[in-house]
């Protein structure tokens, strides 16, 4: 089973979405494009430091003659190298109207404490 | 003490060019990424302008743009002597207290015009946004709908 999806993964052929990275102390935010992408279409998995996205869309069917064509067909796929800094087991993603958000908290020992002065 | 990167002087005359390098360069060397080739970047300089497709069937024409993360309050639809026109605005998702953003995302105010091939009863367009995604129906005209006529 698994290896019949890898072998159709290799085949397919994918865009990579836009992407924006926020930073804050806690960690960072990755926000990712993928209109048409909801919840049962997306695919997240670490391997070391790289994080991949898979986004399959589901697109709605028009019944009609195309006239006018901008956008692509193809499915999302990013890799994004991520800080060691960040704890793997904490990271949290949410789609909402086709924007993914990925929340990667860093690991609390490497977070900026304030030390007080006694 | 500043040392600072000489700057020829053409390249000042293209500020936009010059800060969006910067931000790439910034973005690369975090993620270590490989160029995009997005379809809706084709108007590299020119702000945010969403991929558009537009079909046509016997009783409507249909409107498709990606338009991803938007609420639906910020969408607006147009119909205006045979164009339609949609607009909107996104806005940034950074909140105080994050220290860095570096984006491929656009935020702010779009606009895309586009004429329809034939007329459409204004008063029945309906639309959907699903998936970041907007569907707009304008059903044609009673007098664009394609008619059989009978042979007598």
């Amino acid at each position: 089973m698994n290896t019949t999806v890898r072998e159709t993964a290799q085949t397919e052929q994918f865009v990579a979405p836009a992407a924006s990275v926020l930073e804050d102390a806690d960690g960072y935010i990755l926000e990712v494009e993928m209109p048409g992408v909801n919840k049962e279409g997306l695919e997240i998995s670490t391997e070391g430091t790289e994080l991949t996205i898979t986004g399959r869309r589901s697109l709605p069917t028009i019944d009609g003659r195309l006239i006018h064509h901008e956008s692509r067909r193809e499915n999302f796929r990013r890799t994004f190298e991520i800080d060691p800094s960040i704890d793997g087991n904490k990271i949290n993603a949410r789609i909402e109207e086709g924007l993914l958000t990925v929340t990667l908290p860093k690991a609390e020992h490497v977070k900026p404490r304030r030390i007080a002065v006694s | 003490m500043n040392l600072i990167r000489y700057q020829a002087p053409e390249l000042s005359a293209w500020p936009a060019f010059d800060r969006w390098s910067n931000l790439r360069e910034e973005l690369n060397s975090l993620f270590d990424l490989p160029f995009l080739t997005n379809s809706h970047r084709q108007d590299l300089f020119g702000g945010w302008s969403p991929a558009l497709d537009l079909y046509q069937n016997n009783d409507s024409v249909i409107a498709v743009l990606e338009l991803p993360g938007m609420r639906k309050e910020d969408i607006g639809i147009s119909l205006h002597d045979g164009t339609l026109t949609i607009s909107g605005e996104r806005k940034s998702s950074s909140r105080n207290g994050e220290a860095a953003e570096r984006t491929e995302r656009y935020v702010g105010s779009f606009r895309r015009s586009i004429g329809l091939p034939v007329r459409v009863d204004a008063n029945k367009v309906t639309a959907t946004y699903r998936n970041g995604i907007l569907t707009v129906t304008l059903p044609k005209a009673e007098e664009a709908k394609p008619k059989r006529i009978n042979v007598g």
